[in-house]
């Protein structure tokens, strides 16, 4: 403060305003408000994770505890008292064949996901080898019209994200090219309106699984003579129709509730049908079809897992359950890394068509 | 033989009913006009013998208490609305739906919020001018814009404007497509004072140099006056129809002040508010 006031003294009038405002604008009012900034938006966050971390922890020990004594327990009741000490030891020691097998520790789960990138290096520098190696071979295979050999090696978790990541994209492309142009039909009309409100009510609620099974029967028959992928293509058209109808019937919504007003200055103005819709019913019901289609993606990412653990589809639902088949020391922990990772990824989608949803949106509601 | 006499009866009422002569001079003719609301305990009606006249390039306010049926004739007027009974012709031609020979101003601006304002006008000017080039609609858009002191909002869009300046962007849309009719739906009703008279003068000056025949609804005794030729008043509903008509003489182009200062300003009011409050 002494120096502001001094600094005042020698520049003048001029001078003074600037100071002060310049003080005002980045030494006192900034500050103040940062602080309460970064309370509110950092550190009670980064204060809500460290608690849930903590609590995990605390939670995996006595689970862990609760294992142990009942192995240690089992052993003496079986085997007698040298049987429940060596078990005792066995896992004081931390050798892995006599471990308790229950939720893993944060820790735990820590360690696995490195694991589970290491894995993915050492998996990706053997696909490039594998490459180079077949190059010559492929591309002579390829001249003599034969197909070219690739590399059929495990895949690893990132591949796995990608594979996920591919499907739930193919079904979504697939709600989206058909809840869309049938929705807003749909909305047009009231009478297709009503003599379709049936069908979509009934199939709405029908479970993943069983679009899984109906799909399965026709792909199944269709894809018979075809060496294609149909564990891909099976998964992908459940996950688009299971995750269609939010955006089916929000579009249908929006299109049969667009505002009176616009609908009266369109039929003042006299516009033809095509430019009625194109230009006045499409952009004021693009805000609730986007919430539709927002919907449908966070769907279709929730229902892929489901789907891919039965459709034997390679991606994060068949890791999860191989893992869970496998029964590893590491399985659980990996388990709790994918389910991780899917939620991370689905919160991202969901961000992303946030921000769609918020550009072609007229009035900027803020969404949550 | 029936259509002639038909005619000279019409004309006998007319001379009989509004002391206007019978002329090819009008322009909106509503005759026995009847609206009929079906409701579950029996047909509610709104409007029934409702006789007006509105010659060309005249200046009607319609007046009358809330729920009149006031906002019914004008979207009958419209096109919007189907008509029960009687007819409604503009230049002779009966009136069968919406079309842009009738310009409507909402009592919401009703602009479409995802198009700029230059946008929301050209939306009728590429209507109603489908052989004009590009540049001459938007010379036209542009023109009305400017009227109503929007020259340098082309590009916003529409709802970052504030109530009143959508409302101009209203009126020029409705005055840009060149309407033979312009209909005015209470469109100041929605604006705090200063701004309705500030839209009230802009709405005048556009006016009185297009001179469309226009027909606006409002609650306001004052608008009523400043803007009319002639005021007409409904009485109550159900079984609306028109009560009573005010010729208002004051000379045009008018000012808010002479208007407020002349002799006959408090007569008109007080006419207008007997018939109100009666």
């Amino acid at each position: 403060m002494k120096q502001s006031v001094t600094l005042n003294k020698t520049n003048g009038k001029e001078g003074t305003g600037f100071l002060k405002s310049f003080l005002s604008k980045f030494k006192m009012k900034p500050f103040q408000l940062d602080v309460k900034d970064i309370l509110k938006k950092v550190v009670v966050p980064i204060l809500s994770i460290l608690a849930f971390i903590g609590l995990w922890h605390a939670g995996a020990k006595a689970l862990y505890n609760m294992e142990a004594t009942y192995k240690i327990e089992k052993a003496l009741t079986d085997q007698g008292q040298e049987a429940a000490t060596a078990m005792e030891t066995c896992i004081l020691s931390g050798d892995i064949s006599c471990q308790p097998n229950t939720l893993p520790s944060p820790v735990q789960v820590w360690t696995s996901f490195k694991t589970l990138l290491a894995d993915h290096q050492i998996i990706s520098a053997d696909k490039i080898a594998f490459k180079e190696k077949t190059a010559a071979l492929n591309e002579k295979r390829v001249a003599e019209g034969k197909e070219p050999i690739t590399y059929t090696g495990r895949p690893s978790f990132v591949d796995q994200i990608f594979t996920s990541l591919k499907t739930v994209f193919a079904g979504f492309l697939l709600a989206l090219l058909i809840a869309v142009p049938i929705g807003i039909v749909i909305g047009l009309s009231e009478t297709l309106r009503n003599s379709f409100n049936w069908l979509i009510q009934i199939f709405k609620p029908v479970s993943p699984v069983v679009w899984l099974l109906l799909v399965f029967m026709i792909v199944k028959t269709m894809t018979k003579d075809s060496n294609q992928d149909s564990a891909f293509i099976i998964s992908f058209i459940s996950v688009g129709l299971c995750a269609m109808w939010a955006t089916l019937v929000n579009t249908a919504m929006g299109v049969s509730s667009v505002d009176k007003d616009y609908i009266n200055v369109a039929k003042v103005l006299k516009l033809g049908q095509f430019q009625k819709v194109f230009k006045v019913i499409l952009p004021s019901s693009l805000p609730l079809i986007f919430t539709g289609l927002r919907i449908t993606l966070s769907v279709a990412w929730m229902v892929l897992i489901a789907i891919e653990l039965l459709a034997q589809s390679p991606g994060l639902g068949s890791f999860v359950w191989e893992e869970f088949q496998n029964g590893a020391n590491d399985s659980n922990s990996k388990i709790i890394v994918a389910m991780f990772i899917i939620g991370i990824i689905g919160f991202l989608l969901d961000r992303i068509m946030l921000t769609i949803q918020n550009m072609v949106s007229f009035n900027k509601n803020e969404g949550v | 033989m029936s259509t002639v006499l038909e005619k000279t009866s019409y004309k006998q009422e007319l001379e009989h009913e509004n002391g206007i002569p019978f002329s090819s001079n009008i322009m909106l003719d509503l005759r026995d006009l009847k609206k009929v609301y079906p409701t579950p305990k029996g047909d509610y009606v709104v409007l029934e013998g409702l006789n007006l006249q509105i010659l060309k390039e005249e200046f009607v306010t319609i007046i009358g208490h809330s729920g009149c049926g006031k906002t019914t004739m004008l979207s009958m007027i419209a096109g919007l609305n189907p008509i029960s009974g009687g007819n409604i012709a503009v230049l002779g031609n009966p009136v069968k739906g919406p079309g842009p020979d009738r310009g409507v101003i909402f009592q919401s601006p009703s602009l479409m919020p995802w198009m700029t304002v230059l946008q929301n006008v050209l939306l009728g000017v590429n209507k109603v001018f489908p052989h004009a080039t590009k540049t001459q609609r938007k010379e036209i858009a542009k023109y009305y814009l400017h009227k109503v002191g929007l020259e340098n909002a082309f590009d916003k869009k529409a709802i970052e404007l504030s109530q009143g300046m959508q409302q101009r962007v209203g009126i020029a849309r409705a005055f840009a497509i060149k309407p033979k009719v312009l209909l005015l739906d209470e469109p100041f009703g929605m604006l705090d004072s200063l701004t309705r008279g500030e839209l009230q003068d802009i709405l005048i000056e556009i006016w009185n140099k297009e001179k469309i025949t226009a027909v606006m609804i409002t609650h306001d005794v004052d608008e009523a006056i400043f803007l009319a030729d002639r005021v007409v008043m409904m009485t109550s509903g159900p079984r609306a129809k028109i009560g009573d008509i005010l010729e208002i003489d004051f000379d045009r182009p008018r000012t808010r002040k002479s208007v407020l200062e002349h002799d006959d300003y408090y007569k008109y009011r007080k006419h207008l508010i007997d018939f109100l409050e009666h």
